[in-house]
């Protein structure tokens, strides 16, 4: 576990490095976390995937699969990795502040 | 093997297998290299072949006679002569695939497609292709090419193999 300041708060972070508190969570948070990796600016496509990702976890308690997330975001496999490069599960579940996704696929 | 650093940057995954349990943790862990990030691709060979084959790909089973694990729904493990009987291949396949799609497991066409989407290598070995008098027509339109062992060396450097 390890604690950060971001935007001048102090924002808990798990050993996976993602948010320990999913209620810490904005819109301003999510653009940092994105600039960690790599992502300069969130388009709406992103956004897209973000706010879908947040929704399932509320409601499921786990991050969707590659699979679920493709076919009911409206985001295909393609553009998933191109907006979310080097492993879209991951990065989008980090920005969109939830934990590592526990699935295999 | 070459020296790896702490992180996988690539993986080169064979798949020699046919049967659906043969075929399923290759792609398994082809996707999910991509999923973290990881270059990943997948080679089919000797009976693998048949995940890549265009008539064969949607129609691949379990293997019940010979598979000392097998168990019954239940959880007791199953007698070998009963996967002799008519039937039980196709009925433990229907099982598997019912299994897998609660897990958000894809078919295997469905499963290769994703990986491809996701910047996956999908190739052929040549000489398999040519002991089952394959074509690369007979291939499934997503392969991206036909190997030599010499060329598969070539496109692993680097990474891991990973036999299944």
């Amino acid at each position: 576990m390890s604690v950060k300041e971001i935007l001048g708060r102090m924002i808990e972070f798990d050993d996976d490095g993602h948010l320990k508190n999913f209620a810490d969570w904005n819109e301003e948070l999510a653009k940092e976390l994105a600039k960690e990796e790599g992502i300069n600016e969130l388009t709406d496509r992103h956004w897209l995937v973000i706010n879908f990702m947040r929704k399932e976890f509320q409601e499921k308690g786990d991050a969707p699969s590659i699979r679920k997330l493709t076919k009911e975001s409206g985001v295909d496999t393609k553009e998933l990795y191109q907006l979310f490069p080097k492993g879209p599960a991951k990065k989008a579940a980090r920005i969109a502040g939830l934990p590592k996704p526990k699935g295999c696929i | 093997m070459s020296q790896h650093n702490d992180e996988i940057k690539k993986v080169s995954i064979i798949v020699s297998r046919g049967s659906l349990d043969g075929v399923y943790p290759g792609l398994i862990l082809g996707n999910g290299a991509r999923m973290e990030g990881i270059d990943s691709n997948l080679f089919f060979t000797f009976f693998g072949l048949d995940a890549i084959v265009e008539k064969r790909m949607d129609k691949l089973s379990i293997v019940t006679v010979g598979n000392a694990a097998m168990r019954l729904p239940w959880g007791q493990k199953m007698p070998t002569w009963l996967g002799v009987i008519p039937g039980m291949a196709s009925f433990a396949t229907w099982m598997m695939k019912n299994e897998m799609e609660k897990l958000d497991v894809p078919p295997v066409r469905e499963f290769l497609q994703m990986i491809k989407d996701a910047g996956g290598g999908i190739y052929a070995c040549k000489l398999a292709m040519d002991m089952f008098h394959l074509k690369k027509e007979d291939l499934w339109e997503g392969v991206d090419d036909i190997l030599t062992v010499g060329d598969f060396y070539q496109k692993a450097a680097g990474g891991p193999i990973i036999f299944t």
